[in-house]
């Protein structure tokens, strides 16, 4: 069923998380094992987890040109689009192509709701929003899209895309196929989710909150732990860059099952890896690592677990990052794909913060430990509510 | 030949004054149209779902399931593609009031409803579908760029593909902000090739720096002004119902995109 893809060029991507700020960080991070979780600071009333927090998010004020577009959510993505010169490489993109051939697909679950839920707690005396919020661009889901195609001047085809955790994700299948029917000729794709009580209070009433910095695929593991998170990349055909790393392939699936649960075999999760390697071309033995969805709730890394464990050979290496940055949640997809893309390019596969004694249905794929080894491919897996599943595949350009 | 060419096969559509397509028709042609109950069937739902599931969700799974009943197409084979300016207005009204007085309350069942992927996951549910299924937003081109987003998947992978485009009325503070004070729904089944169950041609095509085009017309208080997808939707509607004409959507802030209608001989 699968339609095998060209690969197309990633020139350039980066990610901000509570990390740091930019690639470099991240690398440092993940190499040191040092995670960025920290006591809940974040939320209008107590809340006793732990989570990702972005530094310096409050002092990136929008210029003001932008202004209409102030809000933190838009803040943390003009922070980010100022990391790894990204900005440079995407008006650069806009310069080469002009600004109706790139196209922006962007991913977010939260986008600006927190700015809906600060005009809440701040009505005025007749009960309307307080004048300072009463600017309806930024109380829409496509907020982060409009505020970031504005920003950087593009006129293509901008959509915003929100299936929850899988949302940043499934930008990289849009981009694809705008660019292979020729209605684009580059994308800027990624995502931005940030802190606010409608997740921290919503996944709190799920009881699928940890009370301790969150451990994926550990036997004790007791829930996630939520982050934020700003990450974009840009895509172009491969002989525009032929030396750039390549997406590879891409799976999406539905898994039918339950709003809340992750099918109990795998099913849907299972679907997009089979389509993801289908559309890459690659057998499940060419993959050196996988970044898994790991969020640590007991039922997605049990169900994740065996799916890594029955598909894929002992050669294969697989880590969740969210013990160091959270559950980033609609930027969980762009985030993760650059932990894969800098595992290719440094030859690092992370660790798996958090986990000591790995849950019995772990195969022997888990790294615990961060392992220095040649990886040529890269899996990333992203689960999200309603039961969206996508993955990517990356690799390097062929030598 | 136009960029994009994609076969409609089935059309969903629900107002409060209109219950589907047929209706549109025959208002348009003069005749009396018996409104619709006021809250979307569903009927694709099980029942205990149906009474779970929240309105932004009954209106969407509504005009999808009539869009894929006049197509003929088996649900569980289309990916489908969900889009919506604004998401479900009441439960994010719901929401932030809990949020700014007693957040530990929050319910858990509309938290899990408020994604904005909530139509998609409890159509795939219903429907069986492990195809790929979205849920996308473009702000006011929330119509035209899920157009352009389900006619490059139907072309892309060469499948049949549902479009669901809905937003239900704005309530509370939130309401201000979004200026929806109805709900409406379209769904269009779209394929790559002509087929029997064929009913008409898209052709489309991408028009850049177009942003005096796009320019909101002057508001006349007609009905389909109070929501987002309905005020773009018009002139399609009406094109669809008579098989023939071509209109321009807002597929972005500059970007418009051009649809032609062509019958099939």
């Amino acid at each position: 069923m699968s339609v095998p893809i060209h690969p197309l060029a990633v020139r350039a991507y980066t990610v901000t998380s509570a990390l740091g700020q930019g690639l470099e960080s991240h690398l440092a991070a993940l190499s040191s094992g040092r995670g960025g979780l920290r006591q809940n600071d974040f939320s209008s009333a107590p809340l006793a987890c732990w989570i990702g927090r972005v530094d310096g998010v409050e002092d990136a004020a929008l210029p003001a040109a932008h202004a209409a577009w102030e809000c933190r959510n838009n803040r943390l993505a003009w922070l980010g689009l100022h990391q790894d010169r990204f900005l440079e490489h995407a008006l650069d993109a806009r310069q080469r192509y002009g600004a109706a051939r790139v196209a922006l697909v962007l991913g977010t679950s939260t986008a600006s709701i927190g700015a809906t839920e600060e005009g809440y707690r701040h009505l005025d005396e007749n009960g309307h929003m307080p004048p300072d919020l009463r600017r309806p661009l930024i109380h829409a889901p496509h907020s982060l899209a409009g505020f970031v195609a504005e920003a950087l001047g593009l006129e293509g085809p901008c959509l915003t895309v929100s299936t929850a955790c899988s949302s940043s994700a499934k930008v990289f299948a849009n981009a694809e196929r705008l660019i292979r029917l020729g209605l684009a000729d580059a994308a800027v794709v990624g995502g931005v989710d940030t802190l606010c009580d409608s997740v921290l209070f919503g996944f709190n009433a799920l009881e699928l909150v940890s009370p301790e910095p969150c451990r994926p695929f550990d036997q004790a593991r007791r829930g996630i732990s939520i982050g934020e998170a700003a990450g974009f990349a840009l895509l172009e055909r491969v002989d525009a860059a032929p030396d750039a790393l390549r997406l590879l392939g891409y799976g999406e699936s539905s898994d039918a099952h339950h709003m809340s649960t992750p099918h109990p075999e795998g099913l849907g999760a299972e679907l997009a890896l089979r389509d993801a390697l289908a559309r890459a071309g690659l057998s499940a033995e060419q993959v050196d690592y996988i970044n898994l969805h790991g969020t640590a709730s007991l039922k997605n890394d049990e169900v994740e677990a065996a799916l890594i464990a029955r598909a894929f050979p002992t050669t294969t290496r697989a880590s969740s990052t969210k013990g160091f940055t959270g559950h980033t949640l609609g930027a969980a997809g762009i985030l993760e794909a650059a932990f894969a893309l800098l595992a290719i390019r440094h030859g690092q596969v992370p660790g798996n913060l958090g986990c000591t004694h790995p849950d019995t249905a772990c195969g022997p794929q888990l790294a615990l430990q961060s392992e220095q080894r040649q990886v040529n491919v890269a899996l990333s897996n992203s689960f999200g509510f309603g039961g969206n599943n996508a993955c990517l595949a990356f690799g390097r350009a062929l030598a | 030949m136009s960029a994009l060419q994609v076969y409609v096969e089935g059309i969903g559509l629900w107002s409060s004054e209109l219950g589907d397509f047929a209706a549109l028709k025959a208002q348009l042609a003069g005749l009396p149209v018996e409104p619709p109950a006021s809250r979307p069937r569903a009927e694709i739902l099980p029942p205990n779902e149906r009474r779970r599931a929240p309105e932004s969700v009954l209106l969407a799974v509504e005009v999808a399931g009539q869009a894929v009943a006049m197509s003929g197409r088996d649900a569980r084979d289309l990916p489908c593609v969900f889009s919506s300016t604004f998401g479900d207005q009441h439960i994010s009204d719901y929401m932030c009031t809990t949020l700014a007085t007693t957040p530990a309350e929050l319910s858990p069942t509309r938290f899990h409803n408020s994604v904005h992927n909530a139509p998609a996951g409890y159509w795939t549910i219903a429907t069986g579908c492990h195809a790929s299924s979205s849920a996308v937003s473009a702000s006011q081109a929330s119509l035209g760029a899920s157009l352009l987003e389900a006619a490059t998947l139907c072309v892309a992978e060469q499948r049949p593909v549902l479009l669901v485009c809905s937003d239900i009325s704005g309530q509370g503070p939130l309401r201000e902000m979004t200026g929806t004070h109805r709900s409406f729904g379209i769904a269009l089944v779209l394929a790559p090739a002509a087929s029997p169950q064929t009913l008409v041609r898209l052709d489309l095509d991408l028009i850049p720096h177009a942003g005096e085009a796009l320019r909101p017309a002057p508001a006349t208080g007609a009905w389909y002004e109070s929501n987002p997808i309905a005020a773009s939707a018009w002139p399609l509607m009406q094109n669809l119902a008579t098989g023939e004409g071509d209109c321009t959507l807002a597929a972005a802030e500059t970007l418009a995109l051009r649809v032609a209608l062509e019958t099939p001989a």
